[in-house]
C-alpha cells in the first residue's frame, strides 16, 4: 500500500476523519496492485472537490484539474498517450453537474478511460449543497425545505450514453469495490464505477443520519447485489442500492479507432 | 515553397504544422472553423491527432491534457468559445503548460456578428481569466504573418511554458493572399526543455538554474503532480506565502525578463515625424495605407505596427510617441489597446479611431484623423 503513496507528501490528508473517499482510494490501490501495473504507466486525473484531492496522495502521474473537466483533460492525454492507463476521479457534482456533458460524451466515444465517480449525494467540499445525486426530499444547505430534484441514476446514464463497462459498489463493501475497479481498469473502452460513499459531515449531519459508522451500517443494510435484486419486487427494491456489474459490451475503443485513421491517412488514403 | 493563394486560417494551419503541432481539439465556430477542418485532414497525415470535442471548455482541457503528454497542442475558436475557455487558460498559466489558443475574433458581445470582423477581444485575451498571471498575445495582420506568428506562438509557448494566444481577426482569417511560405528548414523551431535529472531530483515547478523549469511528459518516468492550486516546487498544493510569492515572481519574471525575445513589432518612423499611428491586426493594413496617403500629402507621419500586443510593448511605443505631438490608435473596437497606449504616453496625446459595427476601418478614416489639427 505504501508503495503507491507519495513519500514526500505530508499526511494526514484533507478529508474529514471517517470519510469514505479514503476507502475508495485504498480500493483503487489494491486493484492496481493486483494488476501489477507500473506506476509510470498510470495517469490519474481528477476534478475539484473532496474527491478531486485523491491524486495528490498517490504516486502516479497525477493532475488535479478544474471542476468538472477531469474527463476532458484525460481525453487529450489518452489521445496522445494511448498506451497509458488513464483514470479519472470525480465527485458526483464533478461528473454529473458541471461535467455532465463531458461524462456522456466520453462515454459515447468509448475512449479508454476508467471513471471512478465517488457518489456522496452532496457537494462535499463547498459545504453540503444539493448535488445531482441528492435524493428527492433530502435536506441540503441549499435545500433547506427539502430537495425537489430527481437524483441522476449514474449507472443508467452511463449505459445510455454508450459506456461499455458500468458497475456500482459501496465503500462498505470495500473488497467487492476493488474487484469492480479492477475489472473496470482492464476493460478496453470507457468504463465507469460508481463508488457509493457518504458525507457524514455535511449530508449526514443535516439529515440526521448519524456518524460515519452509522452511514456505513446503512449501506450494509440497504444494498443488495445484482443477483439478489433480480429476485426482488420493485417494492422491495425501493430505496435500495444495487451493487455489481450492470453492463459490459464490446465496441471499438476510441484511440484504437483513431490509430487506424492515422495509419490510413499516412498511407495516403482518404477514407477509413 | 512555391507561391500560392492562401487564406489566413489556412496559413495558421500550415504554421502550426511547421511548428510541430500534433494535437488539435476544438469546437466549430465561425470565423475559425477552417482551421479545425483543415487540421482534421492534415494532422493524421503526419501522425498527429484531431478531435472535435463537445464544447470549447472541453477543447482547451483536452489541449492541456495532450500537452502534458508531451505533444505540441492547440485549439482555435472565436469570441463566444474564447469566453468559455477562460477558466482553463488560467489553469494552463497556473500549471505552466504550453499550449496555443487561436481566437479569430468576430464582432461581439454575445453571438454578435458571426461573420464580421472585430478586434474586440484584446482585453479578454489579457484579462479574461481570473487572477493575476502573465500571458503572451500575438496579432497577425496578413496571411504570411498568420503563418509566421503561429510558428512564433508555439515557440514562445514551449520556451516559456505558457499559454500563448494568437489573436487574429475575421479579415485576416478569411482573407486570401498570394504568399510564399518560407521553407521548413529556414524556420527556427523551439521545443520545450526536457528533464534530464534522475526522477527523484526533478522539480517540475522550480529549477535553480532557470526561470522555466523543464517539463517532463507524463508516462516517461517522472511522476509528479500538477494542480491549478498554488503549489510548491514539487507541484503539491500550498498556502504558504513563502512558497507563493516566489512562484508569482518567477512566473511573471520568466516573461517580463525576456521582453526583447517576446515582443515583436515593425516600425516605419522617418526622422521628424510629428504624428504616430499605432495599429495591429487587420487595421494595421488600413493604417499603413493611410500613412502612405498622408506622406504623399507631405504630412510627417510615423507608423508602428504591433505584432505582440501582450505584454504591451511599452518601450517602443513610448520611444516613438515621445517624439510626436499626437498618437493615433485605430482599432475595430471602442478603444481597448488605446487604453494601454494612453497609459504609456498620456491621454492628451492619444486620438482614438474606432469602429465596432462589423465594418472595417478605412484608410480615409485614419487619414482624416492624421489631418486633424
Ligand atoms: C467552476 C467552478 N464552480 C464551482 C466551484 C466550487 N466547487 C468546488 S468543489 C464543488 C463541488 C464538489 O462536489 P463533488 O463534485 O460532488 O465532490 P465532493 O466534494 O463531494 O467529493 C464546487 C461546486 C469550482 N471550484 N469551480
Amino acid at each position: 500500500m505504501y508503495r503507491y503513496l507519495r513519500r514526500h507528501k505530508k499526511f494526514p490528508n484533507v478529508w474529514c476523519p471517517g470519510c469514505g473517499i479514503g476507502i475508495v482510494m485504498s480500493a483503487i490501490i489494491r486493484a492496481i496492485d493486483r494488476l501489477g501495473w507500473e506506476k509510470d504507466d498510470i495517469a490519474m486525473i481528477s476534478g475539484i472537490g473532496c474527491s478531486g484531492r485523491m491524486p495528490v496522495y498517490m504516486d502516479f502521474n497525477t493532475m488535479h484539474t478544474t471542476h468538472g473537466r477531469a474527463l476532458a483533460f484525460a481525453t487529450g492525454l489518452k489521445m496522445v498517450k494511448p498506451e497509458m492507463h488513464v483514470i479519472a476521479i470525480m465527485g458526483d457534482g464533478d461528473a454529473l453537474a458541471i461535467g455532465g456533458n463531458h461524462f456522456i460524451h466520453a462515454a459515447r466515444r468509448n475512449i479508454g478511460i476508467t471513471s471512478i465517480v465517488i457518489n456522496n449525494s452532496v457537494y462535499g467540499m463547498t459545504g453540503g449543497q444539493y448535488s445531482p445525486t441528492t435524493p428527492t426530499g433530502s435536506l441540503a444547505t441549499t435545500a433547506p425545505y427539502g430537495n425537489i430534484d430527481q437524483p441522476f441514476p449514474i449507472c443508467e446514464l452511463a449505459i445510455a450514453a454508450g459506456a461499455t463497462f458500468v458497475a456500482r459498489g459501496t465503500v462498505y463493501h470495500a473488497v467487492e469495490l476493488d474487484r469492480l475497479i479492477e475489472k473496470a481498469l482492464v476493460h478496453e473502452g470507457f468504463s465507469v464505477v460508481e463508488a457509493v460513499s457518504y458525507c457524514h459531515t455535511t449530508f449526514g449531519r443535516i439529515n440526521k443520519l448519524g456518524t460515519a459508522v452509522d452511514m456505513l451500517r446503512w449501506q450494509k443494510e440497504n444494498s443488495v447485489t445484482r443477483e439478489a435484486a433480480a429476485k426482488m419486487t420493485p417494492e422491495q427494491l425501493q430505496g435500495k442500492i444495487v451493487r455489481g456489474i450492470f453492463h459490459e459490451r464490446e465496441f471499438p475503443e476510441y484511440t484504437a479507432a483513431y490509430a487506424k485513421i492515422i495509419e490510413q491517412a499516412m498511407a495516403g488514403q482518404r477514407r477509413v | 515553397m512555391a507561391a500560392r493563394l492562401m487564406q489566413g486560417n489556412e496559413a495558421c494551419v500550415e504554421g502550426a504544422l511547421a511548428a510541430g503541432c500534433r494535437f488539435f481539439a476544438g469546437y466549430p465556430i465561425t470565423p475559425s472553423s477552417e482551421i479545425a477542418e483543415l487540421l482534421s485532414r492534415r494532422l493524421p497525415q503526419v501522425g498527429g491527432h484531431f478531435i472535435q470535442m463537445e464544447d470549447e471548455i472541453a477543447s482547451i482541457a483536452a489541449v492541456i491534457g495532450a500537452s502534458v503528454g508531451g505533444v505540441k497542442a492547440m485549439t482555435a475558436t472565436s469570441g463566444p468559445g474564447f469566453s468559455l475557455m477562460q477558466e482553463n487558460i488560467g489553469y494552463a498559466a497556473m500549471a505552466e503548460i504550453p499550449c496555443v489558443i487561436v481566437d479569430v475574433q468576430r464582432t461581439g458581445p454575445s453571438t454578435g456578428l458571426p461573420t464580421k470582423p472585430s478586434q474586440g477581444d484584446v482585453m479578454q485575451a489579457r484579462w479574461g481569466t481570473h487572477g493575476d498571471h502573465p500571458i503572451i498575445v500575438l496579432s497577425p495582420s496578413s496571411v504570411l504573418e498568420a503563418f509566421l506568428l503561429t510558428v512564433r506562438a508555439f515557440n514562445l509557448s514551449e520556451k516559456y511554458r505558457s499559454p500563448v494566444i494568437l489573436l487574429m481577426d475575421e479579415v485576416v482569417g478569411h482573407m486570401r493572399e498570394r504568399v510564399e511560405l518560407p521553407p521548413r528548414e529556414t524556420l527556427e523551431i523551439t521545443d520545450r526543455v526536457a528533464a534530464h535529472v534522475p526522477p527523484e531530483w526533478y522539480f517540475p515547478f522550480e529549477d535553480p538554474s532557470t526561470d522555466v523549469p523543464p517539463l517532463a511528459p507524463f508516462g516517461e518516468g517522472y511522476r509528479y503532480h500538477i494542480t491549478g492550486l498554488f503549489h510548491d516546487r514539487a507541484g503539491f498544493p500550498t498556502e504558504r506565502v513563502d512558497e507563493i510569492d516566489p512562484w508569482i515572481a518567477r512566473v511573471f519574471g520568466k516573461i517580463n525578463q525576456h521582453l526583447s525575445d517576446v515582443l515583436s513589432w515593425e516600425e516605419d518612423f522617418p526622422a521628424g515625424s510629428r504624428v504616430l499611428v499605432v495599429a495591429y491586426g487587420a487595421t494595421a493594413r488600413a493604417a499603413r495605407h493611410a500613412v502612405k496617403l498622408a506622406r504623399a500629402k507631405r504630412y510627417k507621419v510615423g507608423f508602428l505596427k504591433l505584432e505582440t500586443i501582450w505584454p504591451f510593448p511599452e518601450e517602443v511605443t513610448e520611444r516613438l510617441a515621445r517624439q510626436c505631438k499626437r498618437v493615433i490608435v485605430p482599432e475595430m473596437n471602442l478603444g481597448q489597446l488605446a487604453l494601454e497606449v494612453e497609459r504609456v504616453v498620456g491621454r492628451q496625446k492619444v486620438r482614438r479611431v474606432n469602429r465596432a459595427n462589423g465594418e472595417m476601418i478605412t484608410p480615409q478614416q485614419i487619414l482624416a484623423a492624421i489631418e486633424e489639427k
